[in-house]
């Protein structure tokens, strides 16, 4: 019997080498999976490459993850928040890498990485400082810049609700980077806030089928009040 | 003569007159958002987020925020009937592959052949951060830039050429001030809608380039 279904964050990520490229769905806290990364920390794989969207807000979550200095590398599109102050000192010290990506094409490269293309041409960031170095091609008279795929050893992503051979539903705008992500991952590891029996997920409503996720762990929704405290 | 700069208020109100039924729209972070606020109640205009929505409502009540329901500024808001939620990739091909009728973004600078920049003030010890920014700026059917139209020090937004780092290459159709609506086009700067009291040579003054007068406004 096919059971993802992990019986702790510790099983779920369980083997994450020293040297991986992790990456962490979540735009804002919306999606964040925030248990996983916490569990990231302790299970304490180093010389990570982390790839978010975000650098971290706070002092949980990614910007945890930052701080234990078990990160190398961070490829996001916005690490600047009004409380990322976790990132920006450790990128004024040097002590993390940052390769600055645009939102739209972070998210067409891991995209690609998932959907086996080689590498693509984006009219996104031509002419600027961002394509610096980077091969340009004019097809029918537009300009565009040459992007490569973005794989991962791992993706830690958040859904709604999943079965047990991984078939994943998301709620709202905390879907953004998880159903792409998981396709990008060589393990795709998905925290849920329900697991239910196979068939009871609407087969026309399955944003993510299982094919894309490796392992699942429920865990439990944290009221809204209680994320509200832990940033402040 | 003298003359009362538009309001922020009232700058977003002009622009939003200007969106027609049934477009859809991006509202870039900052000064645009205040768009969402006067959009013409007659007209249906369908709000993206990058994040994954459209059909964006406006922020929920203090006692209904919901923290799964986010706009690209992070802040709480709400779906309306009808709305859909979507993954980034999906996001950003509507981005990126001109189903935007109209992406509203805020900057730094605009020069006279609408290159943009609004990303970076290229200062060496700033937290760089670009986000969807050149993403909206080449793939909206239409660039508006809404923005103040001179600095603190009383320079010029709207130049020759951009000094701070590009977001996009000639890619803004026009620009919304509190001065005036500017309209780049292929045959130079079109001026309108001057605030009343400010005449097209004072514009062009403080301006420092040279700006046409519509003929059709």
């Amino acid at each position: 019997m096919i059971d993802k279904i992990q019986g702790s964050l510790a099983a779920a990520l369980a083997g994450v080498q020293d040297g991986s490229t992790v990456m962490v769905g979540g735009f804002g806290d919306a999606g964040l999976p925030n248990e996983l990364v916490d569990a990231l920390i302790v299970q304490g794989a180093r010389d990570l490459v982390v790839v978010n969207n975000n650098a971290g807000q706070g002092e949980s979550g990614v910007a945890a993850l930052l701080a234990s200095g078990h990160v190398r590398k961070i490829i996001c599109s916005f690490p600047r928040n009004v409380d990322s102050q976790v990132f920006d000192e450790l990128y004024r010290s040097g002590k993390l890498e940052l390769e600055l990506v645009p939102q739209g094409t972070l998210v067409e490269r891991i995209r690609a990485a998932g959907a086996g293309i080689g590498a693509f041409y984006t009219p996104t960031a031509f002419g600027t400082e961002l394509a610096k170095g980077k091969e340009t091609r004019r097809i029918n008279g537009r300009d565009y810049v040459l992007e490569h795929p973005l794989y991962a050893d791992y993706a830690l992503i958040k859904a709604e609700a999943a079965d047990r051979w991984g078939n994943l539903v998301y709620r709202k705008t905390a879907r953004n980077f998880g159903p792409v992500m998981a396709t990008a991952a060589k393990c795709a590891i998905a925290q849920v806030h329900r697991t239910v029996a196979l068939g009871e997920l609407d087969p026309e409503a399955i944003v993510t089928p299982g094919i894309f996720v490796a392992r699942v762990v429920k865990v439990p929704r944290v009221p809204a009040a209680a994320i509200a405290a832990g940033r402040q | 003569m003298s003359y009362a700069k538009r309001s922020r208020q009232e700058m977003a109100q002009r622009l939003a007159a200007d969106i027609h039924d049934g477009a859809y729209v991006n509202l870039g972070i900052g000064l645009p958002t205040l768009v969402a606020d006067h959009l013409p109640k007659d007209r249906e205009i369908f709000l993206h987020s990058e994040n994954g929505i459209l059909g964006m409502g406006p922020a929920p009540a203090p006692g209904d925020i919901d923290t799964d329901l986010l706009n690209a500024g992070k802040q709480p808001v709400t779906l309306l009937p009808g709305g859909a939620f979507f993954h980034h990739a999906d996001s950003f091909a509507m981005i990126r592959g001109g189903h935007l009728d109209i992406c509203v973004l805020g900057a730094f600078q605009v020069s006279a052949s609408g290159d943009i920049a609004n990303w970076s003030t290229g200062e060496p010890d700033a937290i760089p951060a670009v986000g969807g920014a050149m993403d909206l700026a080449v793939g909206a059917k239409n660039i508006w830039v809404m923005m103040e139209h001179l600095t603190r020090k009383g320079e010029s937004k709207i130049v020759a050429r951009c000094t701070y780092p590009l977001t996009g290459v000639g890619v803004v159709k026009r620009v919304y001030t509190d001065l005036a609506v500017i309209d780049i086009t292929a045959n130079g700067l079109v001026a309108y809608d001057l605030v009343p009291g400010l005449g097209l040579d004072e514009l062009q003054g403080v301006t420092g380039l040279p700006l046409n007068a519509a003929f059709s406004a």
